[in-house]
């Protein structure tokens, strides 16, 4: 049975949880019983063995209560009646003077975006390991640089239920798994890693159907080997070619969290007044989408209940919409955009975003790269982060070359690329007509928890932008 | 109410009872419980409470040198053996690796010091709220401070670790930690800047009007930045980022990144490493300190340990596992650091930022730009430009990147070290560094 049955084994019956859930809420603007029953497995090849196998299992609920700015929240493994009372108790003797009129019903759906599948017992521990060997082998075989070769599965499988004052209540299975390779070169006394993953929300084998471990391994011993090769990057301000598909961590950074609904609300983001105004340059339309099929940040329905859909954040340069959980929304007078989302049942839900993309425009990468004298093509990126108040993000590089005079040259050692948020979409001055989405690996953190998500992007061409190498 | 040693250690029996007769020839189990309550405010009202309430298991079982591991929250007896039943089926099917096994028995810990580490003191829901209330009027009493957001948080845990030789180690801990984040603006410019303080002890954490204070003074500092130009300059690390630096060091220390060779340090045992002065110390049974304790993440007893003497490196943080791939003893590192810090240097503040005509002291950097297998260190970074000692303007939006092999050898520290983290250094210049801006 993959949907968890959350008062099997409990003194908790459904009714008393649903008594409860009403008698706590009754005067409180929103809120809701959020139970989670999450599975999860990593199973890692390191230093020609297998290093780990861990399983683990996960359950509980958080109950929360809003009444207008204020949420109070508890949470606790235990699912009991007692453990409910005394959260119920505790949310009670926060919120003391409750004043809730908020009426939203969650919108329905039967939309279905992943299928019903625990992807940990699709596939079974020999395979897995099998897959793992065989990496490393054909690795080490395929050249003598090799030194050192990381895989590993990992694999979720989240029920989540969520009831509401009332009654109401609003299920999700959620399939998670990635797959990761990270090799190591050592070659003349230098060593440089190369990394590479894929993954989503269907079943190990549809990722790895046709052998394809085996280009997730090419992969990353080409970015390994261009690494080898790299001379240290430039410092200063200049022109920066981006690549399609993950380098739209980008957008995710300088864009994305700017536009998240409770930093707008609460007046922190440098985008909080810009409602409707031009932020970024024509042709630049930016959405993010729960709604792909199988993607890594897709969701039927958000942590709230809300189904999720394609929000609209900017269109054609202008700033068009916020991503919103109940909450914000409320607050600010719209409705929830299904962005609502929480790490797992330890936390409260936060505005998030899912998969982030920047659409096709009509150029194509060969222009940009021709346009450019000075500059560097970035490809491929590590993480990101960015200062929300002041705008400024970072990102860095982990396949990046020299453009000098119109061609590809060198590659170039790891930097960081330095810009601001609200500015950099301005500086956007070719759109390519190659947008790509990323292999499934992201994770986001916010406020200390993680969520899945995706991105994609067109290759771009900035203007401007601070390259912070050791060169000068 | 926290669970009590006698509640962990009647679960960790239960585990290993079960493991051993299932056919586990070694078994390592451990039970945590902790509770934590949150009081959050922003602009002087309740924004947020929180409660948790968070049990935790987890258990190695070996059959000989295979070995896997299982994890949960949910502690009902019925759960616990389904799923050891479960660790032992995947173990019976992991491969061998003659590394895996328990730590030695005579590495354990025995004499349990006691590390003063818990405060029974509950600090009530409304004693939280009195403390915001004061810290928020304190860090918003500038015109320009238009949003504040902070953070009053109690955490208590109890932890016990028992292994299938007898080894059987608990402690309770307890946090007091109150943090504030402010946001200034002016015509030009919007800055977030924040302080926060952490003790085991809550009598020790800082004065809410002092850290209200500090976040709003910290942060209206930063207002109206420059971008500056590109060149090589002597970066001065304020406290709270020249632990990142040191933290770095311990990764490429760790014998896991030694023993799979991805360590710019991979065979730098007594060369030196960092410039003539450096000592680096990692200390475990300072009284009440953040990263106290008295053994591992597998039972290994702590002890002082002298990493790096005069800039020469002298040990590596060792757990069992990549100890044995090494040929070296495990030095009670599973997990990692514990009270880890750099000594003083010779110089007050003062002199420090006087040492070169013109340098940059970074408050804040962001990003992941440490490369621990090649040692480039590139990251973005804000803090002020600094001419002859004087704080001239803030600076923002630019880079600073270097290789820490030669970063090390630059250090020059202050003399003005204190225990306010686990990682701790003294003010941290580092010469030759390059900036990029404009």
């Amino acid at each position: 049975m993959l949907m968890s049955n959350f008062f099997d084994k409990s003194d908790l019956v459904r009714k008393d949880a649903e008594n409860i859930v009403s008698d706590t809420l009754k005067n409180c603007d929103d809120g809701e019983l959020y139970l989670e029953d999450s599975k999860s497995e990593s199973i890692v090849l390191d230093d020609n063995k297998i290093k780990s196998s861990n399983y683990s299992s996960d359950l509980g609920f958080g109950f929360r209560a809003v009444s207008e700015e204020v949420v109070a929240y508890s949470y606790s493994n235990e699912i009991s009646k007692e453990s409910l009372k005394n959260s119920a108790e505790n949310l009670q003797s926060t919120l003391k003077s409750i004043k809730g009129t908020y009426k939203s019903e969650i919108p329905k759906s039967n939309k279905k975006f992943y299928n019903d599948i625990n992807p940990i017992e699709q596939k079974t521990l020999n395979s897995k390991l099998e897959v793992l060997n065989k990496v490393n082998d054909y690795l080490r075989k395929k050249d003598r640089a090799v030194k050192q070769v990381t895989a590993n599965f990992l694999g979720e499988h989240k029920s989540i239920e969520i009831i509401r004052s009332g009654g109401e209540a609003i299920t999700d299975i959620r399939p998670l798994i990635r797959f990761n390779v990270s090799v190591m070169l050592e070659k003349n006394g230098r060593k440089e890693t190369g990394v590479y993953g894929i993954g989503g929300r269907q079943s190990y084998d549809d990722y790895l159907k046709n052998d394809n471990w085996k280009s997730v391994c090419e992969e990353a011993f080409r970015i390994a080997s261009v690494n080898l090769e790299s001379k240290p990057a430039p410092a200063g301000e200049m022109k920066v070619v981006l690549g399609p598909g993950w380098p739209a961590i980008l957008i995710h950074e300088a864009i994305g969290h700017g536009l998240e609904g409770d930093f707008n609300r609460k007046k922190t983001s440098a985008f909080h007044n810009l409602m409707g105004q031009k932020v970024a340059s024509e042709g630049v339309t930016i959405v993010d989408d729960g709604t792909i099929d199988n993607r890594r940040g897709s969701l039927t329905i958000d942590d709230e209940g809300t189904p999720t859909e394609r929000t609209v954040l900017i269109e054609n340069g202008i700033l068009k919409n916020f991503m919103q959980d109940r909450l914000n929304a409320r607050l600010m007078n719209t409705r929830s955009t299904g962005s609502g989302r929480r790490e797992n049942y330890r936390h409260v839900v936060l505005p998030r975003m899912r998969n982030t993309m920047m659409l096709s425009g009509n150029q194509t990468q060969d222009e940009m790269i021709k346009s450019v004298d000075k500059g560097i093509f970035a490809v491929s990126f590590g993480g990101g982060q960015v200062d929300i108040t002041s705008g400024k993000f970072v990102f860095n590089c982990t396949e990046a070359y020299e453009i000098v005079n119109g061609k590809i040259g060198s590659p170039i050692k790891g930097a960081t690329l330095i810009g601001d948020g609200p500015s950099i979409l301005k500086e956007v001055s070719m759109v390519g007509n190659d947008m790509k989405m990323d292999p499934g690996i992201g994770t986001c953190g916010k406020a200390g928890q993680g969520v899945p998500v995706g991105v994609a992007q067109p290759s771009i061409l900035i203007d401007k932008m601070t390259v912070g190498g050791t060169k000068l | 109410m926290i669970k009590d040693h006698k509640f962990l250690d009647a679960k960790a029996s239960f585990c290993l009872d079960i493991a051993k007769k299932l056919g586990a020839t070694d078994a390592s189990v451990t039970i945590g419980h902790g509770v934590s309550e949150t009081v959050n405010f922003r602009n002087k009202k309740l924004d947020e409470s929180n409660r948790s309430d968070d049990l935790a298991f987890s258990i190695d079982t070996y059959i000989g040198k295979k070995k896997s591991s299982i994890s949960s929250s949910n502690l009902l007896d019925d759960n616990l053996k389904n799923l050891i039943e479960k660790c032992f089926e995947t173990t019976k099917n992991t491969p061998e690796d003659e590394f895996n096994s328990l730590p030695d028995k005579n590495l354990l810990a025995k004499d349990i010091k006691n590390l003063n580490l818990f405060d029974e003191t509950h600090v009530k829901n409304e004693k939280k709220i009195n403390y915001l209330k004061e810290l928020e009027d304190t860090a918003s009493e500038d015109k320009k401070i238009i949003n504040t957001e902070s953070s009053f948080t109690e955490n208590k845990s109890n932890y016990l670790l028992a292994n299938s030789d007898g080894f059987c180690g608990s402690f309770k801990k307890s946090s007091f930690s109150a943090s504030c984040v402010t946001v200034a603006k002016d015509e030009k410019s919007m800055e977030r800047d924040y302080e926060y303080s952490s003790k085991r002890f809550f009598s020790e954490i800082k004065d809410p009007k002092v850290l209200g204070k500090l976040a709003s003074h910290q942060t209206i500092r930063k207002l109206g930045p420059d971008k500056i130009g590109s060149e090589k300059l002597s970066i001065i690390f304020d406290k709270r980022i020249a632990k990142n630096i040191l933290n770095a060091f311990a990764g490429a220390i760790s014998s896991s990144a030694i023993a799979r060779g991805t360590s710019f340090l991979k065979d730098k045992i007594n060369k030196q490493v960092f410039s003539d002065g450096i000592n680096i110390v990692d200390k475990p049974d300072i009284i009440k300190g953040l990263g106290s304790r008295n053994f591992d993440a597998e039972g290994v007893k702590s002890e002082t340990l002298n990493l790096v003497e005069q800039g020469i490196l002298k040990n590596y943080l060792i757990d069992t596992y990549n100890g044995k791939k090494l040929n070296l003893k495990s030095n009670g590192r599973a997990g990692g650091t514990t009270n880890l810090y750099l000594e003083n240097g010779k110089v007050n503040f003062e002199k420090l930022l006087k040492s070169n005509s013109k340098s940059i002291y970074v408050t804040e950097t962001i990003g992941h730009g440490s490369n621990l297998v090649t040692g480039d260190y590139s990251v973005g970074a804000t803090g002020f430009l600094v001419e002859d000692g004087e704080f001239k303007y803030p600076v923002s939006e630019i880079t600073i990147a270097g290789n820490f092999k030669d970063m090390f050898k630059n250090i020059f520290l202050a003399n003005d070290l204190d225990f306010e983290y686990s990682t701790n250094s003294p003010t941290m210049m580092i010469e030759g560094m390059t900036v990029a801006g404009k």
